[in-house]
């Protein structure tokens, strides 16, 4: 069931409808009940998956949270004891409780790793078992053998990383003791399944989503008409301009032969549209539907584009899946132990300025390269996830050379020098990007040098873009699409649109652009029959 | 005082709840007038697809009922049928229309009349499955919403197509507004009347030349599926007391078989029906002469081929089923004339 299947529509339609008519208790229960059918439709097979991880990750919370309550309690008994003059100081002295806490943080840590270790397990057998294989064979290839393991028939169940990555943020917060574990099984599998974000996220974490996910909503023509009105704009978005323009994409870059030179530059720009519209409106239509259910959810974008450099785009794009990665791989890793000492090392033997980045840049290192595998299990995603480390770390280092220049020139805060770091920032973003494209790293880096040896700029206008399955009016929608994009993003700068038409705007006028922005979907969008029902990129993933 | 604001409160919430309500209305409405902007019209080179709809303008009980593809409605006058026998007829006939669309279409006329004879054209039973979206579209948009229009449409469906685009017609043309033309804001909300009663009038003259060999059968027993249909036209008009005729109109091509003649033979005499193949008496009987009355080298028939048919037809309906003139009923007599009119002009503008 695509989000942009009739089925689905027809599927949130319903949905919606019955969570207010039915009474409060059964509210939560339906949503589950909804969210696992939509599941179902991905492919039954698949609910395997999404139930074994729900269960492993509940069981790990729960001993977890079983275990600190437990060790609470007996930590407490000790104290009292050593108060009481009970016991004897061996027994219930500081330093027995003290190992009696450590002995048990270990406990809870080993509970926390299997758990993890399970979850992720799953995901790492359906997802990379097949890459594997391809490495060891191209090892053994290497080694001149002419031994070949065999692929693995895995196919791979829809929001897998999604909703792994969810599961497992709830057992390491259960286990750092943010919040408790969730005693009912049905709840936190509704927290694991919640339907609009399988697809694509937002990576919810169990603290933001669970009060609202349970608490029964009413009705409120508010909260409906802003969750309409951002599901509106996302399929706008999905619809009207990411589906148009993936025809002429695909057509790009599936003849790389044919398409060269200033083509490869097309395709950095036409991608970048392409994932921006299609990702960004994947994730309004999954607010927009948790919303029009009252459950807020966390944002995921915050005008990416207009980032001044690449970590700053990081942090305005995907934000959940930054998050996650920065709360659950790079501070884990930065603090732990053999980091530490690493750390240490260096400064002694290479110096306080070497020493001291060392530790940072190896944990975003190991970051970079799992948010590369994350996006897929090939080796172009992990060449694109550490080239986007290598341009942080070079403009992270470059730090004080572009200090001095703006000191010399005057020219930070400049809105000239402004728009040339957005401009650079969009174009270091669309070329990495070329990995995502071609899904071949050599390719990748000979499109990528045709930009400077094929000079064939002139062949844009000569009607090659119309030989790329668009014709001149859909060249038209794409051009005032974007322009709208545009627009809404610049008045979104000072605050959410909405809230703003909601204050200046009467009802009838917020109506008539909405019906307005209705009708160009249906009349402009690129769906039905002729065309072929893309799926949202993320979803791959 | 907290009485009054109480009733403040609420006329203000009856107040919004009426201005969305109207909101929604008028929104309805916009979408539904570009949906009617975006949907094909059919008054141009191809006018096959209003055919369906103009049943529903026709007037009076309907005595025959002609069902079938292009066999139909291309060979057979119903204006012929009214002047020489005052028979008043309506042919429900489309391109391509298959056999369960036929049987759809028929039960839907049940529901407004019950006519004394149906007269079903064999050939579309070479079809055991949905062919083509376009047809399907042509014969089914125009049909009214019921069980009918449901069933046909479920029946009929190729792959990739979608109840929904039945439903919101939108869905499916969205895609026509680089498309769109003069015609289809001048037929935004009315159309002409193409047909004849269902008659598609053609005047041109091209005589049949030579057809392409048959091709071998690789089954010569007609689809399970087809026959299934035949079924139950057979039942729906014994259930109604009405008299279904099979007949194979004389159109030279596609080949109609020998074998698939045996199996009508054999069906009919199955089920006591009347089964006439016009193509084996069309020269020496009806008096086709395939040098003037076809418009297409033989595979339909123009407006004097057709008369020929319908003259031959009418005059075996009368005999046989005793189905008396009409013509006496003052309302069809000027209804008819109308018709005629409009038909006598179509006719002179082609010099016939």
């Amino acid at each position: 069931m695509l989000f942009t299947s009739y089925e689905f529509i027809g599927f949130v339609i319903l949905l919606v409808a019955l969570y207010y008519v039915l009474p409060k208790k059964v509210k939560w229960p339906l949503l589950l009940l909804g969210s696992y059918v939509f599941y179902y439709f991905a492919g039954w097979k698949f609910l395997f998956y999404i139930f074994a991880v729900t269960v492993i990750t509940y069981v790990a919370g729960l001993l977890i949270s079983r275990n600190k309550v437990r060790a609470d309690a007996r930590f407490a008994e000790l104290k009292a004891l050593e108060k009481s003059g009970s016991g004897s100081p061996e027994e219930v002295g500081k330093e027995a409780r003290k190992r009696y806490k450590e002995a048990q943080k270990k406990k809870r840590r080993r509970m926390m790793t299997i758990g993890i270790v399970l979850a992720l397990g799953i995901l790492a057998v359906v997802k990379y078992t097949n890459f594997t294989i391809h490495n060891i064979n191209g090892v053994l290839l290497a080694f001149g053998s002419t031994k070949r393991l065999g692929f693995l028939t895995i196919a791979l169940p829809m929001g897998i990383s999604f909703y792994t990555f969810q599961a497992v943020s709830y057992v390491i917060d259960v286990y750092r003791d943010r919040h408790e574990a969730q005693k009912n099984f049905f709840k936190y599998a509704l927290f694991v399944s919640f339907f609009p974000q399988l697809v694509q996220g937002p990576i919810s974490r169990y603290g933001d989503l669970s009060k609202e996910l349970f608490t029964p909503h009413k009705f409120s023509g508010r909260v409906l008409e802003r969750g309409l009105q951002r599901v509106i704009w996302g399929y706008f978005k999905k619809v009207v301009i990411a589906d148009r323009i993936l025809t002429a994409v695909n057509s790009l870059i599936n003849t790389p032969e044919t398409y060269k030179g200033a083509y490869v530059f097309l395709v950095m720009m036409f991608y970048a549209l392409e994932l921006y519209a299609d990702f960004t409106g994947g994730i309004d239509i999954t607010i927009g539907i948790a919303e029009m259910l009252g459950i807020p959810m966390k944002e995921n974008f915050e005008r990416p584009f207009f980032s001044k450099n690449i970590a700053e785009y990081w942090r305005r794009w995907h934000i959940t899946m930054g998050t996650w990665f920065t709360d659950y791989i790079f501070y884990p890793i930065s603090v732990s132990g053999p980091m530490l000492k690493l750390s240490k090392w260096s400064r002694k033997h290479l110096g306080e300025k070497v020493g001291k980045r060392l530790p940072v840049y190896l944990a975003s290192f190991i970051v970079w390269f799992t948010t590369g595998i994350w996006h897929g299990a090939s080796w172009n995603f992990i060449v694109w996830g550490l080239g986007n480390f290598v341009v942080i770390m070079i403009s992270q280092e470059l730090e004080p050379l572009y200090r001095r220049f703006h000191k010399k020139f005057n020219t930070d805060g400049s809105t000239a020098y402004k728009s040339f770091q957005v401009g650079r920032t969009i174009l270091l973003m669309s070329a990495l990007r070329l990995f995502d494209c071609y899904r071949d790293v050599p390719l990748t880096f000979k499109m990528f040098g045709t930009m400077f040896t094929t000079w064939n700029w002139n062949t844009l206008g000569n009607g090659t873009l119309l030989r790329l399955g668009l014709v001149r009016s859909d060249y038209v929608i794409l051009g005032l699409g974007t322009i709208v994009l545009f627009v809404v993003s610049m008045i979104g700068r000072s605050g959410s649109v909405r809230d703003k038409m909601e204050k200046k705007m009467p009802l009838p006028a917020r109506w008539g652009i909405f019906t307005l922005l209705v009708l160009v979907i249906l009349v402009f969008g690129a769906y039905g029959q002729g065309y072929d029902a893309a799926q949202f990129i993320y979803n791959q993933f | 005082m907290s009485e009054i604001v109480h009733e403040k409160k609420k006329d203000r919430k009856i107040a919004r709840v009426a201005l969305v309500l109207a909101l929604l209305v008028a929104s309805c409405l916009l979408v539904y007038a570009v949906d009617l902007l975006l949907r094909p019209k059919y008054m141009g080179e191809v006018t096959e697809g209003v055919l369906t709809a103009e049943y529903y303008e026709s007037k009076g009980r309907h005595q025959v009922l002609f069902v079938g593809d292009c066999e139909v409605y291309e060979n057979f006058s119903t204006v012929q049928l009214w002047r020489e026998f005052g028979i008043n007829s309506f042919i429900r006939g489309g391109a391509q229309q298959l056999v369960w669309q036929s049987y759809y279409l028929l039960e839907d006329a049940l529901r407004y009349e019950t006519p004394d004879v149906v007269v079903f054209n064999v050939l579309s039973l070479m079809y055991n499955e949905p062919q083509n979206e376009a047809y399907n579209r042509m014969a089914l948009d125009g049909m009214r919403w019921s069980a009918s229009k449901w069933n046909a449409i479920k029946a009929s469906m190729c792959e990739g197509e979608s109840m929904i685009e039945y439903i919101f017609p939108l869905l499916r043309y969205h895609s026509r507004w680089n498309e769109l033309t003069s015609d289809d804001f001048k037929y935004w909300f009315t159309k002409d009347t193409v047909s004849f009663n269902g008659y598609y009038l053609r005047t041109e003259i091209m005589p049949a030349g030579a057809m392409p060999p048959p091709k071998p059968l690789a089954d010569p027993k007609f689809g399970d599926y087809a026959m299934a249909y035949l079924d139950l036209m057979t039942q729906l008009c014994k259930e109604k007391g009405i008299k279904l005729v099979l007949i194979k109109s004389p159109s030279l091509y596609p080949h109609w078989y020998e074998e698939w003649d045996a199996q009508m033979v054999e069906y009919a005499k199955e089920n006591d029906l009347l089964y006439i193949n016009m193509l084996d008496i069309a020269e020496d009987e009806i008096g086709i002469d395939y040098s003037l009355d076809t418009y297409d080298a033989g595979l339909h028939m123009n407006v004097t081929g057709a008369e020929k048919c319908s003259s031959y037809l009418g005059k075996i309906l009368v005999e046989k089923y005793g189905i008396k003139s009409a013509k006496d009923d003052p309302d069809l007599s000027e209804y008819w004339s109308e018709v005629e009119q409009r038909y006598d002009t179509a006719k002179n503008i082609n010099n016939l």
